[in-house]
């Protein structure tokens, strides 16, 4: 099954856009449309350099410091004051300026955000992004460089999201900004330079749909984030060999969108999930276990799950670069699914 | 009794009074029926503390806005949420506040201003200076009073809390009711400064000590904070003085307590001293005993109703999680 035809692709114009462009754009865009739109987080404002990615550059001179709060180093501040702004009709999009500091936070965001809609009876909801960035491969150990995504899918009540390229980048953010829900916003810092067709002013992604980004019959691999680049790669490479891998790219990975999954892999009956989190008690567990309920009898090989090493991300460069999952590893792991032995 | 110029006038009082003693007849029958065994909840009593609320909340508008802890009773009934709908909710029914699907600890009702009641110690401080930001950028002149206990005073977000809204200058009031104990551990055990009030010198913030169980300190406190933050002169931290006079849930341990702080206590309750203090001022018996018959007919009229009141139906699961109703 193809994605719905409103998300397929960004309209192409000529100029290309990076990460952080779509993501300001989106931004200001929003900031423009509504005035219930403020952004916080640690440095954002212009005055102490617009964020240390520059996202948000600008933004004070045209919005103000009222919308654009330039806050302290005060992690459970920024999403407490986010969480009370969007009970009462703002629309905030705190940044967490790495993503381990969200464990700094985690009382606002598991026992308030995603729960304030429910517990309240429906009298007040969230309306809440927390943007926050992270990624191994650029050298900053063990504390600056974990995907946890895994530990926000598991709580119910809040919604997360990956780009794998900078439209989408816009248009997934663009949509959170709108969801009525908590939604947090995972960014790549290595994907951040990465140069993508630039969508026009007001590109939607919807939250909850995921994306064909490549059409295959033997295999579907499900990834999200720079994983899709690199299973898309794999995918490139196993052509050669006769291998017809489809991509699907999830880009909501809660609530993660089991329609477009099961099609795909209900097409292909051998089905490979990627992601950059460790392995172990990752998301793909829980997408792998979804396919094998509601496809068991169509499967022709059980469900693969590719992932980073169950460690801490190491410093010392080899041992970081061994310890990322690999394109090797995908093409492995999808070669594994075609050479199983078909189930009689 | 501090005398003051500019005090409340008596029909101030008459109305501090009468959220007073709905907080402590609606305590004292949450107590009774767990004693009898009719209902089955966890219950954070409230006695002792009943004045704090009540002068607090009588100096604030209907649309301002609450936060408070699950020990908030006082807070919700002073502030204004209707005795019915509250006693459904502390007994888990769908005509509730929040339909059942919050309890005790998770009190909403936005009519009244009532944003958020939090179970977890001291994490409703952040979330009141997201409150107090949506008034400034919007000057709609809300002021938000969040109420937290001394022990609150020492985890994080207090601290981060505090610091960020006397940054941005919130209309933010921060109300810590000092009842001299943090779940079982005394003031002392829990913290070496010699008040929280001190702590508002280290933010540059405004800090006042006042005595808890007086209507009239209690209420004057209130005011002028309420009137600097909706003045757009920042926030405030009150440290109102006063005692639990019971466990820190119905039914728990109260060993903890020295017998001479407990008696103290007593000798201090709000209740007696603010009736004697209305007395002195004239005011008949007669009136007094009118409010709080009013106040037993409401608290009998809430108890049937919430007892009668159906359970929320098991597809409730499935609503409210996100907007989107989500699937079986």
């Amino acid at each position: 099954m193809n994605a719905p035809a409103e998300v397929t692709e960004a309209p192409v114009k000529v100029a290309k856009i990076n990460f952080i462009q779509g993501l300001h754009q989106a931004l200001d865009e929003a900031m423009a449309a509504d005035e219930n739109v403020i952004a916080l987080g640690e440095d954002i404002g212009d005055a102490q350099g617009g964020g240390i990615f520059k996202v948000t550059k600008g933004l004070t001179e045209k919005y103000g410091t009222n919308r654009i709060r330039s806050t302290p180093i005060s992690e459970q501040a920024i999403i407490g004051a986010a969480v009370g702004a969007a009970i009462v009709g703002l629309r905030p999009v705190a940044e967490i300026m790495l993503m381990n500091f969200v464990t700094v936070a985690m009382d606002q965001i598991v026992n308030h955000a995603a729960k304030l809609r429910f517990m309240s009876g429906g009298q007040t909801h969230v309306p809440l992004v927390i943007r926050t960035t992270t990624g191994a491969g650029v050298g900053f150990g063990g504390q600056h460089s974990d995907m946890l995504e895994a530990w926000f899918a598991h709580v119910p009540g809040l919604k997360i999201v990956m780009a794998s390229n900078p439209a989408d980048a816009k248009g997934l953010l663009a949509s959170a900004i709108e969801d009525d829900d908590p939604v947090i916003m995972i960014e790549n810092i290595k994907a951040y330079g990465q140069m993508g067709a630039a969508p026009e002013p007001g590109y939607r992604v919807p939250l909850g749909k995921a994306a064909i980004a490549r059409e295959g019959s033997d295999v579907t691999i499900i990834a999200y984030g720079p994983a899709v680049n690199d299973a898309l790669a794999v995918a490139e490479r196993l052509a050669g060999d006769g291998v017809s891998a489809e991509v699907v790219d999830l880009r909501t990975i809660a609530p993660f969108d089991e329609a477009t999954v099961f099609a795909s892999v209900g097409k292909t009956r051998r089905a490979v999930v990627v992601h950059e989190a460790v392995k172990a008690y990752g998301t793909g567990a829980e997408i792998a276990s979804r396919i094998t309920e509601e496809l068991w009898d169509t499967l022709k090989a059980p469900v693969a799950r590719v992932g980073s090493t169950y460690s801490p991300v190491p410093f010392s460069p080899p041992l970081e670069k061994a310890w990322i999952y690999s394109q090797d590893q995908i093409a492995a792991a999808v070669r594994g699914t075609i050479d199983r032995r078909a189930r009689g | 009794m501090a005398e003051t110029q500019s005090g409340p006038d008596r029909e101030t009082l008459l109305d501090i009074y009468r959220r007073a003693m709905l907080i402590h007849r609606s305590d004292e029958r949450f107590r009774a029926l767990l004693t009898q065994g009719k209902l089955a909840i966890v219950y954070y009593p409230v006695r002792g503390q009943e004045v704090v609320s009540a002068a607090m909340m009588a100096a604030l508008n209907q649309d301002d806005y609450l936060v408070t802890t699950y020990r908030g009773v006082a807070d919700q009934l002073a502030k204004g949420i209707p005795s019915k709908l509250l006693w459904a909710e502390f007994t888990g029914r769908v005509t509730g506040t929040c339909k059942g699907k919050g309890g005790p600890m998770h009190i909403t009702h936005p009519e009244t201003g009532v944003m958020v009641t939090t179970g977890v110690v001291g994490s409703g401080l952040p979330i009141a200076n997201g409150l107090g930001i949506a008034s400034q950028n919007r000057g709609d002149g809300k002021v938000t009073v969040v109420c937290f206990g001394d022990g609150a005073s020492n985890i994080g977000a207090f601290h981060e809390a505090m610091n960020m809204a006397q940054l941005y200058k919130l209309p933010v009031i921060f109300l810590c009711s000092n009842n001299k104990f943090g779940e079982h551990t005394a003031f002392a055990a829990h913290t070496d400064s010699e008040s929280i009030v001190s702590r508002a010198a280290g933010y540059g913030m405004r800090g006042v000590q006042c005595d808890g169980n007086d209507a009239v300190d209690m209420y004057n406190t209130a005011k002028a904070a309420v009137d600097r933050a909706r003045a757009g002169e920042g926030p405030t931290l009150i440290e109102a003085m006063t005692f639990r006079m019971l466990g820190h849930l119905f039914g728990a341990d109260f060993s903890y307590v020295p017998k001479e702080v407990a008696e103290q206590g007593v000798r201090e309750d709000p209740i007696p001293r603010f009736r004697q203090h209305l007395l002195d001022l004239q005011v008949s018996e007669s009136e007094l005993d009118a409010i709080v018959a009013g106040i037993e007919a409401e608290i009998d009229e809430a108890v049937a109703f919430a007892l009668e009141s159906p359970f929320p139906e098991v597809d409730e699961l499935r609503i409210d999680v996100v907007k989107e109703e989500i699937a079986a």
